[in-house]
């Protein structure tokens, strides 16, 4: 009788493995790009017939930003943080100055761009009055700004907070009319 | 005086066997992760900077417009244009393309979020142009897209 060669169980050479595996990992490395979808985001005004809405003067604080990228707010020339001081007055004044708004709840902020305008400037601009909001909003909540800004939609009583700030200090941010030239 | 005779019983060499499987768990992690760019971009986009971002929920109802100088100047110019998937459009055709995306929404076309990928040079007045017709469009969300500015106080 022929003695059969009993040999180990066959293997299969693994060493290679970590090899192809790092190539298509390298690959996936390199055609990834980890999306960041991170953005400012502004809810626009719907279309709508030309309603003529009365607001008093009181109540509006006005920015134009020309071409040239300069700013003037309630005709002063400023800079985008003497911007965010400045609205952050306005909105806070609460009848006391004549000039300044009635109330948090009454004030807009009115921005008018040009045609001109760089981009770079107008999402400065946007940036600071969502900062000044924000700050304003954590001061009515009486927390630090990082704690409102970690504050979760998700979470029903984080959430009421964030719903009363937004009523207390709505955000009225007027920026959707070009402006025409005439 | 007594001498320890020093146990030298020890491997040197690394087990590597369990490196495929570390390196299976990382691979498996980017091909998750991977999202392939849908389309090539045909305009500058270098993003602005900003610090009170919000996150995008919700891919899905996530629609992009790139604005930038184009970048083959020779064939489209150096004024600023508009593209959406892999074409340059004109403000004009802004409204078709957005009720093009709500219908492939079905029922959620109307909590479509557009998203605006802007070169930090582009020039207000293309802008307010886009935004009118995605007014016009009912496209109301917006998000203007911005790279993590860090401010210090």
């Amino acid at each position: 009788m022929l003695k059969k060669k009993k040999k180990d169980a066959p293997e299969i050479n693994g060493g290679a493995m970590a090899d192809i595996a790092f190539l298509l990992l390298i690959f996936f490395l390199v055609a990834t790009t980890i999306a960041s979808d991170k953005g400012v985001t502004v809810m626009l005004p719907p279309k709508a017939e030309d309603v003529d809405v009365k607001v008093k003067t009181r109540n509006v604080f006005n920015i134009l930003v020309n071409s040239n990228d300069d700013m003037l707010a309630q005709e002063e020339m400023v800079d985008l943080p003497k911007l965010r001081t400045m609205v952050k007055e306005f909105v806070l004044n609460n009848g006391k100055d004549p000039n300044q708004s009635e109330s948090a709840a009454k004030a807009i902020i009115s921005l008018k761009t040009d045609r001109g305008t760089s981009y770079e400037m107008y999402i400065g601009v946007i940036d600071e009055l969502k900062l000044a909001y924000a700050e304003m909003r954590a001061m009515f909540l009486k927390m630090p700004l990082e704690d409102y800004q970690n504050l979760d939609k998700e979470n029903p009583d984080q959430k009421e907070k964030l719903d009363r700030a937004r009523k207390a200090i709505p955000y009225k941010v007027s920026d959707a009319e070009p402006s025409e030239i005439k | 005086m007594a001498t320890f005779k020093k146990k030298t019983k020890t491997k040197q060499d690394i087990p590597t066997s369990a490196l495929p499987d570390i390196i299976f768990m990382l691979l498996f992690f980017f091909m998750i992760a991977t999202t392939f760019r849908e389309s090539e971009l045909l305009v500058k986009n270098s993003l602005p900077q900003a610090s009170e971002l919000t996150k995008l929920e919700k891919k899905s109802l996530v629609s992009y417009i790139y604005i930038g100088e184009p970048s083959d100047t020779r064939k489209f110019g150096t004024e600023a244009r508009i593209q959406v998937n892999d074409v340059l459009i004109d403000p004009e055709q802004i409204v078709q393309h957005v009720i093009q995306e709500k219908d492939k929404l079905g029922e959620d076309g109307d909590k479509i979020t557009m998203s605006l990928k802007i070169d930090r040079e582009a020039k207000m007045g293309i802008i307010s142009d886009v935004r009118q017709k995605l007014r016009e469009a009912n496209a109301l969300k917006v998000n203007y897209a911005a790279n993590k500015k860090l401010r210090n106080f």
